[in-house]
């Protein structure tokens, strides 16, 4: 396989404050390569550089061969963009919608006029694509705004997270449609803070936090970080003393380890059902309630408290 | 290149499309503008219309019956209030008033123009002219010199007018004169000694007929020699319309900042298009906005209040002008602000100034000099200047000050936004 996508050291600072700090990562042909990280952790500025919208600071990407700084052009040809948030014009209909994008990627007479109409079919909305934009629900201006970045056929789509704010049967077509593309011979780059859609959908995944890429492979290959473990995630108070109940834990039998973060202590241990039970007595000894419990079989977001000792979603 | 105009027209698209744009790029200076001719009294045959006083020295070398009569004329009943005419002996020190900005205009009569117009034994010379405005006259005594300050265009337009409509009469006397005398001697019924006494008999008659002046009152006459009268709503609609197209280069100017804040701008950043060809095309489009607001404006007035504009080539091409120079300041604008708010706080200021500068409330020919000069950093004022000029029977010679002012402005301003833009970048929030 040829990487389509080559990413060596990228970095993104502004002025003290570094959004991405020296990622590197290669994308292959055909695939689907999940960015997971919560919100803030640096997917969006990434593709940003990546699609050049951003100059890095440092580092270098490339796409196709291209440099992304210095020829940018080349690589606006390779690639196409559907943003988080919408970029459409509401006072336009889909179809003027898509005619004017078109016409941006170079598209023009016959091959605008077919690439539209088949994109129309694809997103679902060619028996209301006279309508104004405006006055589509929120799944129907998500898929034009997908449809928009397919209007070229692009090599490589990045998608930064597509399916935010929109209901399930919105997100479940966007996810079908994502496959579908891959299928056809599209890669993607996604990037998202849902575990399940990079479960779903990956074939590799990337997992990114505070602007650094954390952890890179297959599920299987992340999974294993974790092994066979459970991950125990007890939330106390604001006002308890995390540290010392973490502290105790590590000495409770089958704890692997105990870390805090952010009034949050994740435990890793082959049986977490079995170690519920001292982990309760340990905080009732120690004065410090304990608000709520979770138990995480091995997946991705296990893997990323792992990491981080937090959840995707804090 | 292409690109440029597919996001032009994208733009004016989006424009038209726009309810609160639209009230505010068409109908508000529609019905300001019949607000202010009602107030005028434009509808109801009153006169009314911002101009007046207007200062004029009068220099009287001929001494004889056309030369009083002109001076006559300034001084009429009918003009009070409008010319406020003063008579000076000293060419030099007329001059000297209009430099000084004491006086819009001089009219110098030379010695000898009644001479050169009533026939001299039988013989009839060619009528007064004078020639264009702020040169002097050559030392043919025939010639009326009008010595005009050019930084009053509307007031020097009245005087011209005034001037040209005694002139036309005089000329219209001294053919009819030459005409009659012929016709009395062919018929015998006055002897060839006797023509020259006829002949100064109907030229003093002319020269008391052309100071009787109430048909000389803001009438013009166009270059074809077709009477037209010179309507208040000329001065009110250009007003009005280049106010409000300063709304629209900033509504303009602010879609930019709206793109960018929508996530269109960074779209467009990241497709093969390039800042050049976004730049560019958000000019194409808010010129063309611009110039559809204008010209749709002015065929509104024209169909609904038969307002007469003037020559339609020359009224397409300050349109043009007046629209480039306008999207300059809304380009300018953009590039300063930096959110869609302030381009619409600091538009409506600037809108409004502008307005007032440009002379859309208060006619500026009588603000001091200095003032005069300050008004001219406006589109407005260039553009008020030239339809004044075109409604007052100019013709496209007579606004190329205006339009190459306008050009230089807009071209100025551009450049000066594309070093901005460039400094900070599109994207930047």
């Amino acid at each position: 396989m040829t990487a389509i996508l080559e990413v060596k050291e990228l970095v993104k600072k502004y002025g003290d404050f570094t959004a991405v700090n020296g990622i590197s990562f290669n994308i292959e042909e055909g695939e689907i390569f999940s960015l997971l990280g919560p919100n803030g952790a640096g997917k969006t500025t990434t593709i940003s550089m990546l699609s050049t919208l951003y100059a890095p600071t440092s580092g270098e990407a490339s796409i196709g061969g291209h440099s992304v700084t210095k020829e940018p052009m080349a690589v606006r040809n390779l690639i196409g963009v559907v943003p988080q948030e919408l970029a459409l014009y509401d006072d336009l209909s889909a179809y003027e919608n898509l005619v004017f994008w078109g016409q941006m990627y170079g598209l023009s007479g016959k091959t605008l006029k077919i690439r539209v109409d088949e994109v129309l079919e694809q997103i679902g909305l060619a028996d209301k694509a006279k309508n104004r934009v405006k006055t589509y629900s929120g799944g129907m201006k998500r898929r034009v705004n997908i449809g928009v970045g397919l209007l070229h056929q692009p090599k490589l789509l990045f998608m930064d997270e597509p399916t935010v704010g929109i209901d399930p049967q919105s997100r479940r077509a966007i996810l079908d449609s994502v496959k579908a593309l891959n299928q056809q011979g599209m890669t993607v780059l996604y990037t998202t803070h849902y575990m399940e859609e990079a479960e779903e959908l990956s074939t590799r995944v990337g997992i990114i936090d505070h602007g650094e890429l954390i952890a890179l492979g297959t599920q299987a290959e992340l999974s294993r970080r974790v092994g066979e473990n459970d991950t125990l995630v007890l939330h106390i108070d604001e006002n308890q003393n995390g540290e010392t109940l973490a502290a105790a834990i590590r000495n409770i039998h089958n704890v692997l380890k105990a870390d805090i973060t952010d009034h949050t202590v994740a435990v890793i241990t082959p049986e977490a059902e079995e170690i519920l039970a001292p982990v309760i007595t340990k905080a009732n000894e120690l004065g410090i309630k304990i608000r709520s419990v979770d138990i995480k079989e091995p997946n991705l977001e296990a893997v990323f408290l792992n990491l981080t000792g937090r959840a995707l979603r804090d | 290149m292409k690109k440029l105009f597919l996001i032009g027209l994208k733009d004016v698209k989006l424009a038209f499309r726009d309810k609160a744009a639209l009230i505010l790029m068409l109908l508000a200076p529609f019905l300001l503008t019949l607000g202010l001719g009602v107030v005028t009294g434009r509808f109801s045959g009153g006169s009314s219309n911002g101009i007046s006083h207007i200062p004029v020295v009068l220099v009287n070398q001929d001494g004889k019956q056309l030369g009083n009569a002109l001076v006559a004329v300034f001084q009429s009943k009918d003009l009070n209030g409008l010319i406020d005419p003063t008579v000076s002996t000293d060419p030099a020190a007329a001059y000297k008033q209009v430099d000084g900005n004491q006086a819009v205009a001089a009219i110098v009569i030379p010695s000898g123009f009644t001479d050169s117009i009533i026939p001299i034994a039988g013989t009839f010379p060619i009528s007064g002219t004078f020639p264009s405005q702020g040169q002097t006259s050559p030392a043919k005594a025939i010639l009326i010199e009008l010595y005009s300050n050019p930084t009053a265009p509307t007031s020097v337009g009245v005087v011209k007018t005034i001037l040209d409509q005694f002139i036309s009469q005089v000329e219209v006397g001294r053919v009819g004169g030459q005409v009659a005398v012929t016709q009395l001697l062919a018929s015998g019924r006055i002897q060839v000694q006797d023509a020259q006494t006829a002949g100064q008999a109907m030229g003093a008659n002319q020269a008391s007929a052309s100071s009787q002046s109430t048909s000389i009152t803001l009438n013009n006459s166009t270059p074809s020699g077709q009477a037209v009268k010179f309507d208040v709503l000329a001065l009110l609609a250009p007003g009005m319309a280049l106010m409000f197209l300063m709304y629209t280069v900033s509504y303009g100017g602010r879609t930019l900042l709206t793109e960018r804040n929508q996530g269109t701008l960074p779209r467009l950043l990241v497709s093969p298009t390039n800042v050049t060809q976004i730049l560019g095309g958000k000019m194409i489009g808010i010129f063309l906005t611009g110039a559809a607001q204008v010209l749709i404006l002015i065929l509104g007035t024209t169909v609904l209040f038969q307002l007469q504009w003037g020559d339609p080539l020359a009224v397409l091409v300050l349109v043009l002008a007046a629209v480039f120079g306008a999207v300059g300041w809304g380009m300018l604008l953009t590039s300063i602000a930096k959110t869609p708010g302030q381009v619409s706080a600091i538009g409506s200021a600037l809108m409004l100034t502008f307005g007032i500068l440009g002379g859309t409330f208060v006619n500026m020919d009588n603000m001091p000099a200095w003032f005069r000069y300050v008004t001219k950093i406006t589109p407005n004022a260039w553009g008020v200047d030239g339809f004044t000029t075109l409604a007052l029977g100019g013709g496209l010679h007579d606004i190329l000050t205006p339009i190459l002012a306008l050009l230089s402005m807009g071209l100025l301003l551009f450049a000066v936004a594309v070093i901005l833009f460039s400094r900070r970048g599109l994207t930047e929030r």
